[in-house]
């Protein structure tokens, strides 16, 4: 991996030029892509159906806007979403295995898993333990994944690398690989909990690292970017990456995910604008 | 009510981003920019610049005659005293003038330089005219500082600089010829190229603007026979030139026993040379910049792709793939790769070429894009299974068409690199700073890139080896060129 010639890439990439219909399509396809997030302290039951009911429906108003992809939580309030969920089509999505550090036993990381699980989860996005990845030990890194993997079941798992504790894009390109050959369906860039997220130069090495293992797999995971994506700039850069990078056979829902909290309302706000010609104000949209 | 079903339903294509050349003010018809000011030719003709992509007149410009190369070489001699006598620091003042007004016009010069050449709007907007206003801005620092740039010594212009630019980087080579020209206190008389006149003659306008005195800069368009005669008119002091190793070597005869000083950027086959140990997905990205870059119209394009054989399927699987994402079409759109070829001849020259590359027996394979059908266009190629002795591996095709040749060893990669009547420019791409530099050192090219390729700098010397020419431009180097050291 070289550092230089990865930003330079990724950086070319944002000056494609989204406008009109593609800007139109573009947006409508990153809602339908959006994992809607919340992982506070102080998330209750009644902000997470709040979060449910706009992740079902993001814009009345706007018919032809999709739902998103599916409501992210702790654990603890997976049901309520599962609930508020039933019968939509958006997926109830837990983080797990003592998120966001993964400073835990992997008895109790297993445990926190099956109980979400069973309490109707339907992706589970785990962290991979930075601790063993940065001391070497890749071989706990991926056996924690097969075991996770296992205590899924029919649960969709993605796997959180935490890129931005991994230090260098080589790293990101290894634990990728790892995180793969382990079985994950998605791999994820980061908990949203660190000092960086989703970067351009991250998320290309992590979509360059899933083209090639599907060459040489045949096996074909996703990608979550997670993490500082926060307007629809952002946003639709993150889809021209994907699309110059894995080609339009990741640009479903199924392959590539944006994990995000505010960006629902600017992907809405834009979108308005591209039909009025003006911004909306900010109060126009339902925070949650 | 939105469902599952909305979405699965959602397609995404980019949708045409053409810049807008509404606001460009282009003349019906440009006459010669000769001692300050537009002139109707006096033995010249005027002939049409055609838009590559669309094969459509964007303006009539005048081409010099005879008469007209002789009057504009006298106003560049009336004019050099004055230039000279003036301070460094106000012949800086002026050049510091011209790199902004470039920079104030870079919208409308991108926006033409585009539709005459047929290069994308990306790289026109984000290199060319970046560029050319930083390299009038560089000389513009060392129009006060010129001893410096030469250890100390004493300098002293050569009087009237006779420069002839090619096609592929108009504005960019006008700019690299008369920035450490008029730095150095000579005034010059320029040649654009005959497909390419209208940025040369945009800059002419510049000059204008910025109150250049009468006389230091004239701009001549014309064709080959224009260039042969300008280097042989008695008034001259000094020759650049940068374009074809023909033309350059005719024109170094036309000078010989003259005493005039002659600096030559010709032509080039430059190696492109990938180690097994490169990142190998970074170094895909840099033969692509190498090669597409411009349409392949590059005179040290990395058109000798050598590949370590142990990963050579591996690259050029990656390279194909990426290659089919290449945005081939209308060259004012923000999101093209490639453009438009220069001119139907151009065109020709390539498809010659390439005909030859398959009957000598490589394997060739285009991008199966689409063209469109009014223009010239060639759809990114590339050829494996090339022997160092075919024609595609030795002369200069200059469109977008790669030629893959494969070695064993470093040792080998050196022999083969050098292999080149030419040695313009070269790209190593490894992860081991040690060999990185002890093939650098190795390589017989002006330019050696390592881990990145095509990237240009104001500050550095560039120049070639062997048949891509003598002499350097850029950097305190280039001042040379343009001085006359005791």
């Amino acid at each position: 991996m070289d550092r230089v010639g990865i930003e330079e890439r990724a950086a070319l990439l944002a000056k494609r030029s989204i406008k009109t219909s593609a800007k139109q399509q573009g947006i409508r396809l990153a809602v339908s892509m959006t994992d809607l997030t919340t992982l506070e302290g102080a998330d209750t039951a009644g902000k997470v159906r709040n979060m449910c009911a706009k992740a079902v429906c993001p814009s009345p108003t706007t018919p032809e806007i999709p739902s998103c992809a599916a409501v992210c939580v702790y654990p603890s309030l997976i049901g309520i979403v599962r609930e508020s969920l039933d019968g939509t089509g958006v997926k109830a999505a837990a983080v797990a295995t003592a998120f966001p550090s993964g400073q835990a036993s992997l008895d109790v990381k297993l445990r926190d898993v099956e109980e979400a699980v069973a309490a109707g989860a339907e992706e589970i996005d785990m962290v991979i333990s930075r601790e063993a990845f940065l001391s070497g030990d890749d071989t706990r890194v991926m056996e924690e994944i097969v075991r996770v993997r296992e205590a899924c079941g029919d649960a969709h798992l993605k796997v959180i690398l935490e890129t931005s504790e991994l230090g260098s894009y080589d790293h990101v390109r290894h634990a990728s690989m790892l995180a793969m050959e382990a079985g994950a369906d998605f791999i994820k860039t980061s908990t949203g909990k660190s000092t960086a997220g989703a970067t351009p130069g991250v998320t290309l090495v992590m979509l360059e690292a899933i083209r090639d293992y599907a060459e040489r797999s045949g096996r074909a995971v996703g990608m979550k970017a997670a993490g500082g994506v926060s307007n629809s700039k952002a946003a639709l850069h993150r889809l021209v990456l994907v699309k110059e990078t894995l080609g339009d056979e990741w640009l479903t829902p199924e392959r590539f995910r944006l994990g995000a909290s505010s960006l629902l309302n600017d992907l809405l706000m834009q979108y308005e604008k591209t039909q009025t010609g003006h911004y909306a104000r900010p109060e126009d949209f339902s925070r949650e | 009510m939105s469902t599952q079903e909305t979405r699965t339903r959602i397609v995404w294509d980019y949708a045409p981003a053409p810049e807008s050349p509404e606001h460009v003010r282009l003349r019906d018809s440009y006459g010669l920019f000769i001692d300050g000011d537009f002139r109707a030719p006096l033995d010249g003709t005027m002939v049409p610049s055609i838009n590559p992509a669309s094969e459509e007149t964007l303006a009539e410009v005048a081409f010099a005659g005879e008469e007209d190369l002789r009057r504009a070489v006298d106003a560049a001699r009336a004019a050099q005293p004055g230039w000279a006598a003036l301070s460094g620091l106000e012949r800086g003042k002026y050049l510091f003038r011209i790199a902004r007004l470039i920079q104030e016009r870079a919208r409308e010069l991108a926006i033409v330089e585009s539709m005459d050449g047929g290069k994308p709007i990306r790289e026109s907007r984000d290199v060319d005219v970046p560029l050319a206003a930083a390299h009038f801005f560089h000389y513009a620092g060392w129009a006060d500082k010129l001893s410096y740039g030469v250890a100390g010594r004493d300098v002293a212009p050569h009087g009237v600089a006779a420069q002839i630019v090619p096609w592929n980087f108009p504005l960019l080579m006008a700019a690299w010829k008369l920035a450490p020209a008029l730095a150095c206190g000579n005034t010059a008389v320029l040649k654009p190229a005959e497909t390419t006149p209208l940025t040369a003659l945009f800059l002419a306008e510049i000059c204008q603007e910025a109150e250049l005195p009468p006389g230091v800069v004239q701009v001549v368009p014309g064709d080959g026979s224009a260039g042969a005669a300008l280097v042989r008119q008695p008034g001259i002091d000094k020759v650049a030139f940068t374009g074809s190793t023909g033309v350059g070597k005719d024109i170094q005869a036309a000078l010989a026993g003259r005493g005039i000083p002659l600096t030559l950027e010709l032509g080039g086959k430059s190696a492109n040379v990938i180690f097994e140990d490169a990142a190998l997905d970074q170094a895909v990205e840099g033969i692509v910049n190498g090669i597409f870059f411009n349409q392949g119209h590059v005179c040290c394009a990395g058109s000798r792709l050598l590949i370590q054989e142990s990963v050579a399927d591996v690259v050029i699987g990656k390279l194909w793939e990426r290659m089919g994402r290449l945005r081939v079409g209308d060259p004012l759109d923000k999101n093209t790769d490639v453009g438009a070829i220069n001119s139907r001849e151009q065109l020709t020259r390539i498809q010659e070429l390439v005909s030859a590359g398959e009957e000598e027996g490589a394997v060739r394979r285009s991008v199966a894009c689409e063209l469109p059908e009014r223009g010239w266009w060639f759809a990114p190629t590339i050829f494996t299974e090339v022997a160092p002795a075919h024609r595609i591996a030795v002369e200069e095709i200059f469109g977008p068409v790669v030629s893959v040749l494969t070695f064993r060893t470093q040792a080998e990669a050196i022999q083969k690199a050098n292999n080149s009547a030419y040695g313009l420019a070269a790209g190593i791409w490894t992860d081991k700073g040690a060999k990185a530099f002890e093939v650098a050192s190795a390589l017989q090219a002006g330019v050696v890139w390592q881990n990145t390729y095509n990237h240009f700098d104001p500050t550095a010397a560039f120049g070639g080896y062997k048949e891509s020419g003598f002499g350097r431009e850029g950097g305190p180097a280039g001042l040379r060129a343009y001085l006359k050291v005791s």
